[in-house]
């Protein structure tokens, strides 16, 4: 019982014990099936899902495959609410040190030059619980902030040639169409090349909680910066110093000071099974997990059985993409005896992940955001795993 | 000699080239999107800069700014401003380097125009955008008087809003990173 109670909460027990049936099930090859469907849903059987929280839903990596986060499972962040835009009203301002002040309708946007891009957005609150003591008791818990899309749309330096950028544009202020009017400034140099404004997400449109009908992704840089909901992009010559910026997406650090526009998410990885919650039995186990990082491609992640005594490399199933969550795996026969798992990752940069002790010694135990400390797992011996800090 | 007009030759297809390649990766503008008219941009741009632009005509004092305080922001910030459960918003100046660092408007955020921007744009939360300009100068007036940043009776508007010195102004620095090894 449970188990059945742990697996429906979404937390995914590994190799778990077959149930008893409660009664026998048709035999599907004497009966006719179902017919076509216009829209498509998952098998009933399948009962992973987010946990809402109050301004967050995470995704469950612990029951996830490959690199893809389907949109239903895509985790949210908002500031004040899901808006319910209609795309036929809604419209993009770009304007400021332009010259040409425009607005776009979003079937003008989708008339432009298109591109497509597997990326990970991550919040840069995930793992926030895990600064001072093991805060989550699952991967969806502690990692669920993270999740991976083709994210398709029309590159941001396209939309500003429309409306012609003058030549001491320097920061960019991108606001949502939310409750909240979310806003962050953007370094034009820095977003110019990758940033993408994408109204479609898996191969179909935005779902509303990504930001129907138009978002803004900024490849590798922290989730909050990837304005949802988009309906003004404003050029100006300095950053506009928005609350996001200064009061709330800031790293305040042991002296007293904070650091600002702390964009880039660096080098995290995780073992997403065995994973906390999960019991397994002795014999195979294929440990798995994800790696990414903001500053391009994962180089390679290693796993350690004995608390970090030793590591092993993982092999990384391809595609290795820069700025996109990377699956690895390690073959491994459990002994029965009580394991300490942890993965760390090295990006092409050369950027080795962190130990939580090393994070807390350079940011002390105040800082909130970027969180990327090395996770551990504990292994007891009757299979149950569980969060361990290190 | 020849040599000589060949490689000049070469060199001047070589520029017509780049020039032809410079052109195709400018690319002109492909003429979507609609003009947009100085009213219509007005009536979308809430956004307050460091240097007051953006700010609207009003003004507003802490007294006036406490009624609306009470009737609209209590519920969520408390009665002073420090009961939650929203954000603190008052107090914890000095705090930031200690064991306990208390994050308030008085004690964290570096400009007082954000303040205005934030009220005008996201508050109060359940709704956004309802303030008038000069409930909106008020209660930041009352939540800066209660900081002890501007006194009881300063009256704030686009012209003194932007001149206010926050006591954590120079607390911010940029991204160090990487920073751990």
């Amino acid at each position: 019982m449970l188990k059945a109670a742990v697996a429906a909460a979404g937390a995914g027990a590994l190799h778990a014990l077959a149930l008893p049936l409660a009664a026998e099930p048709a035999d599907p090859t004497k009966i006719p099936g179902t017919p076509p469907s216009a829209y498509g849903t998952r098998s009933p059987h399948e009962r992973s899902r987010r946990l809402p929280r109050t301004s967050t839903s995470l995704t469950p990596l612990q029951d996830l495959h490959g690199i893809v986060t389907p949109s239903s499972l895509h985790f949210e962040r908002h500031h004040n609410g899901v808006p319910q835009i209609d795309p036929s009203t809604h419209r993009l301002l770009v304007h400021g040190l332009v010259l040409r002040p425009l607005f776009f309708t979003v079937d003008e946007v989708r008339r432009l030059p298109s591109v497509s891009r597997l990326l990970t957005i991550e919040c840069s609150g995930n793992s926030a619980s895990e600064w001072r003591e093991p805060g989550g008791a699952t991967v969806q818990e502690t990692h669920g902030l993270t999740s991976t899309s083709e994210w398709t749309g029309v590159p941001l330096a396209t939309i500003l040639r429309e409306a012609g950028m003058k030549p001491n544009a320097s920061w960019m202020l991108a606001e949502g169409g939310d409750a909240a009017a979310m806003t962050r400034s953007l370094p034009l140099r820095d977003v110019l090349d990758e940033a993408l404004l994408c109204y479609a997400q898996n191969g179909e449109a935005l779902r509303p909680e990504q930001g129907y009908p138009l978002r803004l992704v900024v490849p590798g840089w922290e989730g909050n910066v990837c304005i949802k909901w988009l309906r003004r992009l404003k050029l100006g010559t300095a950053p506009f110093m928005t609350r996001e910026e200064t009061s709330h997406y800031t790293d305040l650090m042991p002296d007293g000071t904070a650091r600002q526009f702390t964009f880039v998410m660096e080098a995290k990885s995780v073992i997403t099974s065995p994973s906390g919650g999960q019991q397994i039995r002795p014999g195979f186990v294929e440990i798995r997990g994800l790696a990414w990082t903001g500053r391009g491609k994962i180089l390679s992640v290693e796993v350690s059985t004995d608390g970090g005594a030793t590591w092993r490399p993982a092999a990384l199933h391809g595609p290795i993409l820069p700025k996109c969550h990377t699956r690895f795996v390690l073959p491994w026969r459990w002994n029965g005896a009580e394991a300490i798992l942890q993965s760390r990752c090295t990006d092409e940069t050369g950027y080795v992940q962190p130990t939580r002790s090393a994070l807390l010694t350079a940011r002390g135990e105040h800082s909130v955001y970027h969180y990327n400390g090395i996770q551990r797992w504990h292994l007891a011996a009757d299979g149950t795993v569980s969060n361990l800090h290190g | 000699m020849a040599d000589d007009k060949t490689k000049a030759f070469a060199a001047l297809m070589g520029l017509f080239l780049a020039a032809a390649v410079w052109a195709e990766e400018r690319q002109d503008p492909l003429g979507l999107g609609r003009t947009a008219s100085d009213a219509e941009i007005h009536a979308w741009e809430i956004d307050v800069s460091p240097d007051g632009s953006g700010l609207p005509p009003g003004r507003g004092t802490a007294a006036e700014g406490r009624v609306v305080y009470t009737a609209k922001c209590a519920g969520c910030h408390g009665p002073t401003g420090t009961e939650g459960p929203a954000d603190t918003l008052v107090g914890g100046q000095g705090t930031l380097p200690g064991p306990n660092p208390v994050r308030t408007v008085g004690s964290y955020w570096p400009y007082a125009t954000t303040l205005f921007d934030y009220v005008r744009r996201a508050m109060p939360f359940d709704a956004p955008q309802s303030l008038r300009p000069d409930e909106t100068y008020a209660v930041v007036a009352w939540l800066l008087a209660e900081n002890g940043i501007v006194s009881r009776d300063a009256v704030l508007d686009a012209a003194s809003l932007p001149s206010i010195r926050m006591p954590n102004r120079d607390g911010f620095v940029p991204d160090p990173r990487p920073d751990v090894k």
